[in-house]
C-alpha cells in the first residue's frame, strides 16, 4: 500500500482542424515553409484587426458539448499580455473570466481493470489563438534565434481538468479518451508530434502521516511530447515529490508552485528557470472583438449533431453484439470508421463475436503491418461479410478462409472469385464417403491400429484425404473415417 | 478666387462640368502646399509625382467617358495614422518613422475607389495622443490663424491643412475629441461619427473602443460628401456596424423647424472662456431663429468624463502599443551598442563582486525591448503606456479599469435619457481658443482638460460635429459642437448645414501671408 495518493490535473491544448486561423483567413496547414502562411492580421501589424472565425467557434462548441460542459450564453475575448518574439501583438487573444464553456466531465475506464471507471471533472474549456514558433540554435558561437509565425493565430482549445486523476495511468487514460473523442468529433487531428495536442500536468501528493493527510506543494510539468511521456513523467514526479517531502517536509503553500520540464531522453523532470516576479498578464476585454452570444437553439443543435460518442458506442457493442468490454474497447479505440466496418460485418453475419475476432485477428493485424487505415483496406465490409457467411455455412474452414482473405487483400477480388481461381469448392457428401471408404480399404494397417485403440492413426488418413482433394473439410473427413472404420 | 479657396462641393461641381481637371486641382493644392506648408507644418509628406499621376488617371477616366467615383478628382489629406499601402505611415513617431504598411486602411481604399486623390499625409500628435499636434517627430503644426498658436490635436495637421486651404478635404481620427477640437481651433467643420460607422481597419490603434475616423472640411456639406464615401460595414472590422449608409447630402436642406436642441448648463460654468461662451450663446440664438426649440438637459456624469477617459484610453493604448518592440518592424535600438553596453555592465558588476546582480542583468532580448521602446516613443506616449499598464495591473484593475467602465456606462445612460427629450445637444467644443505653442506641454493635466466637452461622446459612442460660430477679439476661430444619438449623423450634418446657410463663419479664411 502506497503511503500517499497522487493528485493529478491536466491542461490540454488542442489545435482545431479549421482551414483558416482564428482571426484571419490564413491557412493552418502544417509543414509549410516558415512565414508563408501569414497576413497583416496574424502578424499583428499596425491597424490590422481580428475577426472571429465562426467555424472555429462551432468546433469548440461541439467539443465542449461532448465533454459534457455547460455552454455559456454570453462569452467574450480577452487580451493576455506578455512579451515574446513569437507573439507579434504583445498579447494573445484568449478568454479569461467568461470562457465559452465550463463544468463538464469525461468518463474514463480501463478494460484491464487497472482502475475503477470514473468521471474526471472538466473545469473549463476556452478558445484562444496559438503563438508562433521560436527556433533557437544554441550551438556555441552560432547563437541564432528564428521565428516562424505560420502557427500564429491557429485556433487552440484549452481544456482544463479538475485534479481528479489518482495515478499516471488514469492521466494517460484521460488523454487517450479525450483524443479519441476529438477524433470522433473530427475537430482535431491530435498529432502530438506536430503540436496539435499539447499537455501540461499539475501534480502533488496527499501523504498519510500519523498526524493526518498532508498535501505537498504542486508542481507543473511541461514538455511532455507523447502519452507515454506523460505517464512516465508523472510517475517519476510522484516519486520525486515523495522523496523531497521526506527530505524537507515542505507542505502545500510553503513554496511557490514550481514548473518542471520533462527530459524524455534522461527520464527525469528538471526545474525550469524561475522568473523573479510572478507574471501579471493584465487581462482585459479585447476592444477589437465583439462578445459572442449563444442561443438555446444553437446549443440544442450542437447537442443533436454530436452523434454517438465512444462511451455510448462501447456499451452498444457490448449489449447489442455480445462483445466483451475488452473487445468493444479495442474496436471503439480504432476510431469511428473501423467501428462502422465492424457494425456492417456483424449485422450481415448476425454474429458480432465472429466479426470481432476476424477484425482483431486478421483485419487489424494487416492494417498494422501495412500501416493502412481502414479506408485503405482493399476488402470492403460487405466483401468480408460474404466470406464469413461461407465459414458460418461450413463451406470453408477457418484456415482456408484466411487464405482466401489474404488473396482478396492481395488481388482486390471477391471471395467467390478467389475461391474459383483456387478451385475451392464444396465437396459432395457422397464423393466424400466414397473417398473415405477407399482410404480405409487401402490402409489395413491403420484399420488395425484404430481397432487397437490408436485414434491418432486416423490423422494420416485425413492427411491423405486432403492431398487427394484439398477442398475437403477435415472435420467431416474424420467423422466419415471413424464411421467407416467402425463398420469394419 | 483661387481653386484652393473653394469648398469641396464647389470644386467637385467644376470638376464635373469639365471647367477644371483633376490635374489642375491637384496642381493648385501642390503649389499651395509648397508656398505655405512650411509656415503651418500641416502636411508631413507629399509625393508630387504620385499625386499628379493619380489625378491624371481620374482625368483619363473622365475623358474616356468611364464612370467615376463620388470624389472624382478631389484632393484629400489623410492623417498619418491611417495606413497607405507602400507609403510611410508614421503616426508621427520615431517608432514608425520608416514603416510602410503593405496594405491600405479601409477608409483609404474607399477614398481611392471613389477616385479621390490622396494629396499627402497630415501631421498629428504622436500616436494621436495629445491635443495640440506638438508631440510629432515632425515638429508642431501651427494654427493658420496665428502661427504662434497650436492647431489643436491630435488631427491638427488635417485641420490646419483645410484651414490653410492646402486641401478641401481631410481625414482625421477622434478618440477623445481629436477631430472636433482642432476643427474648432482652426475654424473648420469636423465630424466624429458614431462608433462603428466607419471601419477602423488600417487605422493604427490608440484606444480601440474610442477611436473613430471622420471627415474634416470647410463645411457640413463637404463633410457629408466625404462621410458618404467612408461610412459602411467592413467585414474586416468586427466593431463596424452593418446598417445602410444614408445619402447625407440629400437631407441637408430640410429646415430645422421643430428640432429640439438640448443645452447642458454645466457646459457653461467655470472654466469656459467668456468669449467662447458668448459665441456659443449666439449660435444657440441662430438656432432659435431657425425654428429650433431650446431645452435644458442634464448630463450629470459628464464631469467624470475626462477622468474616465484617462483610465480607459491609456489602458487600451498600453496594450495596443505593446506590439512596437523592435522585433518585427519599426524602430530597433542599435544592437552593437546594446551588446557592448550589457557587456560593460556585466564586467562592472563582476569587478565589484556582485555576481548575483550580474546574473540578473537583462537578457539581450529584454534589453532590446527596453531600449527600442525607450528610444522609439516620446514622453506623452510613454506616460500613457505607464498609466495604462498600472491601471490594468493585478490589484488595481478593479479600482481603475472596471470602475471606469461602470462610469462609462453611466455617461452613456445620461445621453440616452437626454436624447429622449431632445434631438441634439449643443455646446462649446473647447474651453478656450487656440493656445500658444509650448504653453501646455509641461502641464499634461491642463492639456487633458482640453477634452472636457468632447470625450463624453467617445465614451458613449455617439456622434458629434464641430464647426465655426465666431471669432475672438484676437481673431481666433471659436467653434460650436452638436452631439447626436448613435447613427443620427444625418441630423447633425443637417443642423450644421442649416447654420452655415444662415451664417458665413465657415467661409472665412486666415490671411496666411508671408
Amino acid at each position: 500500500m502506497s503511503p500517499y495518493t497522487v493528485i493529478i490535473g491536466l491542461e490540454v491544448h488542442v489545435q482545431l482542424a479549421t482551414e483558416s486561423k482564428l482571426f484571419c483567413g490564413c491557412s493552418t496547414a502544417f509543414g509549410a515553409a516558415p512565414n508563408t502562411q501569414i497576413c497583416p492580421v496574424c502578424l499583428g501589424m499596425p491597424g490590422a484587426l481580428p475577426v472571429m472565425n465562426r467555424k472555429a467557434f462551432e468546433l469548440s462548441l461541439r467539443t465542449a458539448a461532448a465533454i459534457n460542459c455547460q455552454i455559456a450564453r454570453f462569452t467574450k475575448w480577452d487580451r493576455k499580455q506578455y512579451y515574446y518574439p513569437d507573439l507579434p501583438k504583445g498579447y494573445q487573444i484568449s478568454q479569461y473570466d467568461l470562457p465559452f464553456s465550463h463544468d463538464g466531465w469525461l468518463e474514463i475506464s480501463d478494460p484491464k481493470g487497472k482502475f475503477e471507471p470514473k468521471r474526471v471533472g472538466i473545469i473549463r474549456a476556452h478558445l484562444e489563438e496559438d503563438a508562433g514558433k521560436s527556433m533557437h540554435d544554441e550551438r556555441a558561437g552560432l547563437a541564432d534565434s528564428q521565428i516562424d509565425l505560420n502557427r500564429t493565430g491557429t485556433p487552440l482549445l484549452e481544456i482544463v481538468s479538475q485534479p481528479d486523476m489518482r495515478s499516471p495511468a488514469e492521466a494517460k487514460a484521460f488523454l487517450s479518451e479525450l483524443k479519441l473523442l476529438l477524433t470522433y468529433l473530427g475537430v482535431s487531428d491530435c498529432n502530438m508530434q506536430e503540436g496539435s495536442l499539447r499537455v501540461d500536468g499539475n501534480i502533488n501528493l496527499h501523504i498519510d502521516t500519523p498526524g493526518g493527510k498532508v498535501a505537498t506543494p504542486i508542481v507543473e510539468i511541461k514538455n511532455m511530447n507523447s502519452f507515454r511521456a506523460v505517464e512516465r513523467a508523472l510517475a517519476y514526479e510522484a516519486e520525486r515529490l515523495y522523496e523531497v517531502w521526506q527530505e524537507t517536509g515542505q507542505k502545500l503553500g510553503d513554496v511557490p508552485k514550481q514548473t518542471r520540464g520533462w527530459d524524455d531522453a534522461a527520464n527525469v523532470t528538471r526545474g525550469q528557470r524561475h522568473k523573479e516576479e510572478s507574471s501579471d498578464y493584465r487581462y482585459f476585454p479585447d476592444p477589437d472583438l465583439v462578445p459572442v452570444t449563444v442561443t438555446d437553439a444553437v446549443v440544442e443543435q450542437v447537442l443533436a449533431s454530436l452523434g454517438e460518442m465512444p462511451v455510448a458506442l462501447r456499451t452498444r457493442l457490448e449489449t447489442e453484439f455480445g462483445l466483451s468490454a475488452y473487445d468493444s474497447d479495442v474496436l471503439v479505440n480504432q476510431g469511428r470508421a473501423l467501428v462502422d466496418y465492424f457494425l456492417h460485418v456483424a449485422t450481415a453475419t448476425g454474429d458480432g463475436k465472429l466479426a470481432s475476432n476476424w477484425l482483431q485477428q486478421d483485419v487489424l493485424r494487416m492494417l498494422n503491418e501495412r500501416n493502412w487505415d481502414i479506408a485503405a483496406f482493399p476488402v470492403t465490409a460487405p466483401a468480408l461479410a460474404v466470406l464469413l457467411k461461407k465459414v458460418q455455412a461450413g463451406e470453408l474452414i477457418t484456415s482456408r478462409a484466411r487464405e482466401v482473405l489474404q488473396a482478396m487483400i492481395d488481388t482486390g477480388r471477391s471471395a467467390d472469385e478467389v475461391m474459383r481461381e483456387k478451385g475451392i469448392e464444396q465437396v459432395d457428401e457422397t464423393e466424400l464417403v466414397a473417398l473415405c471408404q477407399e482410404l480405409v480399404a487401402a490402409n489395413p494397417k491403420v484399420a488395425e491400429d484404430f481397432k487397437a485403440g490408436k485414434m491418432q492413426a486416423i490423422g494420416s488418413l485425413v492427411g491423405q484425404a486432403k492431398k487427394k482433394n484439398p477442398n475437403v473439410n477435415p472435420g467431416r473427413v474424420r467423422e466419415l473415417l471413424i464411421e467407416a472404420l467402425g463398420k469394419l | 478666387m483661387s481653386l484652393t479657396e473653394l469648398s469641396a462641393a464647389e470644386l467637385l461641381q467644376r470638376l464635373r462640368s469639365g471647367e477644371v481637371s483633376a490635374t489642375d486641382a491637384a496642381k493648385a493644392c501642390l503649389d499651395r502646399i509648397e508656398q505655405v506648408n512650411d509656415r503651418v507644418n500641416a502636411i508631413v509628406r507629399v509625393d508630387r509625382a504620385k499625386v499628379l499621376e493619380d489625378a491624371g488617371k481620374v482625368d483619363q477616366k473622365r475623358a474616356a467617358g468611364q464612370p467615376v467615383g463620388a470624389l472624382a478628382g478631389l484632393p484629400v489629406v489623410v492623417k498619418d495614422l491611417l495606413c497607405t499601402q507602400g507609403e510611410p505611415t508614421t503616426c508621427g513617431s520615431r517608432m514608425l518613422r520608416d514603416f510602410s504598411p503593405p496594405y491600405d486602411a479601409t477608409a483609404v481604399a474607399k477614398l481611392r475607389s471613389a477616385d479621390g486623390v490622396i494629396l499627402g499625409k497630415a501631421n498629428l500628435d504622436e500616436f494621436a495622443m495629445g491635443g495640440s499636434t506638438e508631440s510629432s517627430i515632425f515638429g508642431p503644426t501651427r494654427n493658420p490663424w496665428d502661427t504662434s498658436r497650436v492647431a489643436g490635436g491630435s488631427s491638427g495637421g488635417s485641420a490646419a491643412a483645410v484651414a490653410a486651404s492646402l486641401a478641401p478635404l481631410a481625414i482625421g481620427t477622434d478618440t477623445g475629441g481629436s477631430i472636433r477640437q482642432p476643427a474648432g481651433l482652426c475654424g473648420i467643420t469636423g465630424l466624429k461619427p458614431t462608433y462603428g460607422r466607419i471601419s477602423r481597419y488600417g487605422l493604427i490603434a490608440f484606444a480601440s473602443s474610442l477611436d473613430q475616423i471622420g471627415p474634416m472640411a470647410h463645411s457640413a456639406e463637404d463633410c457629408a460628401l466625404l462621410l458618404e464615401v467612408l461610412a459602411g460595414h467592413d467585414p474586416r472590422d468586427a466593431t463596424s456596424v452593418d446598417r445602410p449608409v444614408p445619402q447625407y447630402r440629400e437631407s441637408l436642406i430640410t429646415p430645422l423647424k421643430g428640432l429640439k436642441l438640448g443645452v447642458v448648463k454645466d457646459h457653461f460654468g467655470a472654466g469656459l472662456d467668456e468669449e467662447v461662451a458668448a459665441a456659443v450663446e449666439r449660435a444657440i440664438d441662430v438656432y432659435r431663429s431657425l425654428g429650433a426649440e431650446i431645452r435644458d438637459v442634464a448630463l450629470p456624469h459628464g464631469r467624470y468624463g475626462v477622468a474616465t477617459y484617462y483610465v480607459i484610453a491609456p489602458c487600451e493604448a498600453s496594450s495596443n502599443l505593446a506590439r512596437y518592440e523592435g522585433v518585427h518592424y519599426g524602430y530597433r535600438t542599435d544592437e552593437g551598442q546594446l551588446l557592448a553596453e550589457l557587456d560593460a555592465e556585466r564586467k562592472q558588476l563582476l569587478a565589484a563582486g556582485d555576481k548575483r546582480a550580474a546574473e540578473n542583468l537583462d537578457t539581450a532580448l529584454v534589453r532590446m525591448y527596453r531600449k527600442s521602446r525607450s528610444e522609439g516613443f516620446g514622453p506623452e506616449v510613454k506616460r500613457r503606456i505607464m498609466l495604462g499598464t498600472y491601471a490594468l495591473s493585478a490589484g488595481y484593475y478593479d479600482a481603475y479599469y472596471v470602475k471606469a467602465l461602470k462610469v462609462r456606462r453611466l455617461i452613456r445612460q445620461d445621453f440616452d435619457r437626454a436624447f429622449e427629450q431632445v434631438d441634439l445637444i449643443v455646446g462649446p467644443v473647447t474651453p478656450s481658443t487656440a493656445f500658444k505653442i509650448g504653453e501646455k506641454t509641461n502641464d499634461p493635466l491642463a492639456m487633458y482638460r482640453e477634452d472636457l466637452y468632447t470625450v463624453t461622446a467617445n465614451l458613449a459612442g455617439i456622434a458629434g460635429i464641430a464647426f465655426p460660430c465666431g471669432q475672438s477679439k484676437a481673431g481666433l476661430p471659436i467653434g460650436v459642437q452638436l452631439q447626436s444619438p448613435p447613427f443620427q449623423e444625418e441630423t447633425l450634418l443637417r443642423a450644421a448645414h442649416q447654420f452655415q446657410m444662415a451664417t458665413d463663419w465657415h467661409k472665412r479664411r486666415p490671411a496666411l501671408e508671408k
